[in-house]
């Protein structure tokens, strides 16, 4: 890929020392984690590397796109008639997205594979240092959209850890009983988008149905189907309405049922087999120098996972197996996910049984809502009575009403890094304060960006059909890639 | 920022970790501080890249996940810009901070792309936003701003909103003085 469209008969780049530096394959296959093997880095003048990239700068794919002329006349210039680059993306209806894929293709055969991100950049991280701690939730839930309460707990765990507070048990539960329904959420529309893109339609219908249901229950809970804003620090923002309880066990029950007719469907389906088998394989030593977490890993055998290997949320309390395969190729990781979709439903079970009572937000009139730290007489809402004493009786209470609204709580500073099992693997917040109100800096390690260095190595080799295939079982959401 | 609570004892995983690493590099060229339970080593960019594969190969640390990557900007300090990297070993369950400081005027990091490979992106992210040069990087360019796009948006003096956007031949004033009158124009 790069020696097609970098190294031209350009005069301007004539002189650019290109073949000096080794290929980003070159280097991935050089990398390689070996025991004890040390590695030696391309020694490149500063200086020059620095010029180099200006030259390159020009070089690149631009995202805008104008530049396509210029990107195909270097491929022709190759003088390899066979070979021609393909544009994929950003608008397509099979890459999840705005995700940009330029591919480089003999005949059917691709050659390279260039994922080109950035375009559903919206600056949530520089964004988020203008507003309250409490505020930054409303942003992250964005950022991932189909699995916003896990970037809203991460989040949250964080600032918590800044503070040196913890939710109470209640809320704790209740962050894992909507992570879980959030992470089945999210593996049936993985499950439903990868069926669309094989051909496979009724899987997809009974994907997005399915779907319905569990955003039908956050929607009871939160009050919305997507970003919800509903974890807070040190709690959540409200607890469970009447009968949500009977409606997650009724999901939880129908739901291992419908499993069962998606395995029906396609484990031993003799065209998804061939769709999926041995497409996309990557070595487990290889995923872990890409820094691949989540279903990705536990499909080439790693039982990693942060809910096991570290436990927040009291999830050391609940019962559950880190399901792997040894495949590594896009049928391990259906099978990965599936097996998840079972054991998140083993956890809602569980949570529900052993639900713990009292609030579900801290009682520190220093951290929580003022007006939410007594409920209605119905267990929801305001209190009638609270709210007039804070609006009617008292104005030290009204004063810190509003200094809490407006302002917001102080976090002590310091920095830390947190991380959760998102449905795509190793979500982590790295959240920085200087003791103020505003958070200083929050950088968010989003698990589909990493994941996504994949694509180039994994498709390298396949057929054309194949790369909706192996892209797909990266599951990539733009949203949390681009930020 | 500066942290609180200098603990003294990081999680037991840890010592054994921290204890080599001192043998092996000497006290004076890291400094190690512990914030929230978490163990931070500052080091000067010179020895990253060993130090980085020497925590990455030695049985006793087996760091080879780069968990994440990240930039901040301190611009009260004179070494303002600051590279983050986020270790965690599957075998011993541990996690590890480093930290390397540059400035403005030089800012000039050796890449670990070589070490670890999914800094690709990460590096290409901080450099997008920081400025921050990572020398031996493979490919450092722009990876969310476009490629021609001016300035390093995550520095503390880069401004949220308020400023004129050129790009591509269009105009787009600030928000708060921003008109549409059959087209984007200022007041």
């Amino acid at each position: 890929m790069s020696e097609i469209l970098r190294d031209d008969a350009d005069e301007a780049t004539q002189d650019v020392p290109e073949a000096d530096g080794p290929s980003t394959s070159q280097l991935l296959d050089q990398a390689v984690v070996r025991p004890g093997e040390a590695l030696d880095l391309p020694a490149r003048p500063a200086a020059e590397h620095v010029t180099l990239n200006e030259q390159r700068a020009r070089q690149v794919l631009a995202m805008g796109g104008g530049d396509w002329a210029e990107v195909t006349a270097r491929a022709d210039a190759e003088g390899d008639d066979d070979l021609m680059v393909i544009n994929m993306g950003p608008q397509h209806p099979s890459t999840h997205g705005v995700l940009r894929l330029v591919l480089v293709l003999r005949g059917e055969e691709v050659i390279s594979c260039q994922p080109v991100v950035g375009y559903l950049h919206t600056g949530i991280e520089k964004s988020i240092e203008f507003r309250t701690w409490v505020q930054g939730v409303t942003f992250v839930t964005r950022m991932d959209y189909l699995a916003p309460i896990f970037n809203e707990t991460a989040y949250c765990l964080a600032v918590e850890k800044l503070l040196g507070v913890e939710a109470p048990p209640r809320a704790q539960a209740l962050r894992v009983l909507l992570m879980e329904l959030n992470r089945v959420a999210s593996h049936l529309v993985w499950l439903a988008t990868t069926g669309l893109e094989l051909g496979a339609l009724s899987i997809m219908l009974y994907g997005f149905r399915e779907r319905e249901e569990i955003l039908d229950i956050l929607e009871d809970v939160t009050g919305l189907r997507m970003n919800h804003a509903w974890v807070r620090p040190a709690g959540v923002s409200q607890d469970l309405p009447d009968g949500t309880e009977d409606k997650i066990r009724a999901f939880a029950r129908d739901m291992r049922g419908k499993a069962d007719e998606y395995e029906t469907l396609l484990t031993n389906n003799p065209i998804w087999l061939e769709r999926t088998r041995g497409i996309g394989e990557l070595s487990q030593d290889r995923l872990i120098g890409l820094g691949v977490t989540g279903p990705m890993l536990r499909a080439s055998g790693l039982a990693h996972d942060l809910r096991k290997a570290e436990p927040y949320c009291g999830y050391e309390q609940y019962e559950f197996e880190v399901p792997t395969a040894t495949g590594s190729d896009v049928y391990a990781r259906y099978q990965v996910r599936l097996a998840e979709m079972r054991q998140s439903l083993r956890i809602v079970e569980q949570v529900l049984d052993s639900l713990p009572g009292g609030p579900v937000m801290i009682q520190d009139p220093k951290v929580g809502w003022p007006a939410r730290l007594a409920l209605g007489p119905d267990g929801l809402g305001n209190s009638p009575a609270h709210v007039n004493h804070i609006m009617g009786e008292s104005m030290e209470a009204l004063i810190h009403h509003f200094k809490m609204v407006t302002e917001g709580f102080k976090v002590p500073a310091g920095e830390v890094y947190v991380t959760v099992e998102s449905p795509r693997g190793e979500l982590g917040y790295h959240v920085v304060s200087d003791g103020g109100n505003l958070p200083y800096r929050v950088h968010v390690r989003d698990p589909s960006f990493v994941n996504l260095q994949t694509g180039g190595p994994m498709v390298e080799g396949l057929l054309v059909a194949d790369v909706l295939a192996a892209m797909s079982s990266i599951d990539p959401v733009l949203g949390g890639v681009d930020r | 920022m500066q942290p609180q609570d200098a603990v003294a004892t990081p999680p037991d995983a840890l010592q054994p970790i921290l204890t080599s690493l001192r043998e092996r590099f000497g006290e004076q060229e890291l400094e190690v501080t512990g914030h929230r339970g978490e163990v931070t080593v500052e080091l000067g960019r010179a020895r990253l890249v060993e130090v980085a594969t020497w925590l990455r190969d030695d049985p006793a640390t087996r760091f080879r996940h780069l968990s994440d990557l990240s930039g901040t900007d301190y611009p009260d300090r004179p070494d303002r810009l600051c590279v983050d990297y986020h270790l965690y070993s599957f075998e011993h369950n541990a996690r590890l901070r480093l930290k390397v400081r540059v400035t403005v005027e030089d800012p000039h990091v050796p890449s670990v792309t070589g070490v670890w490979p999914t800094a690709n992106f990460h590096e290409r992210e901080v450099y997008d936003f920081f400025g921050v040069r990572f020398d031996g990087h493979p490919d450092l360019t722009r990876i969310l701003m476009p490629e021609d796009w001016k300035g390093y948006p995550q520095r503390k003096d880069y401004p949220l909103g308020g400023v004129n956007v050129d790009y591509h031949g269009a105009h787009v004033p600030p928000p708060d003085t921003r008109r549409y009158k059959g087209g984007w124009t200022s007041t």
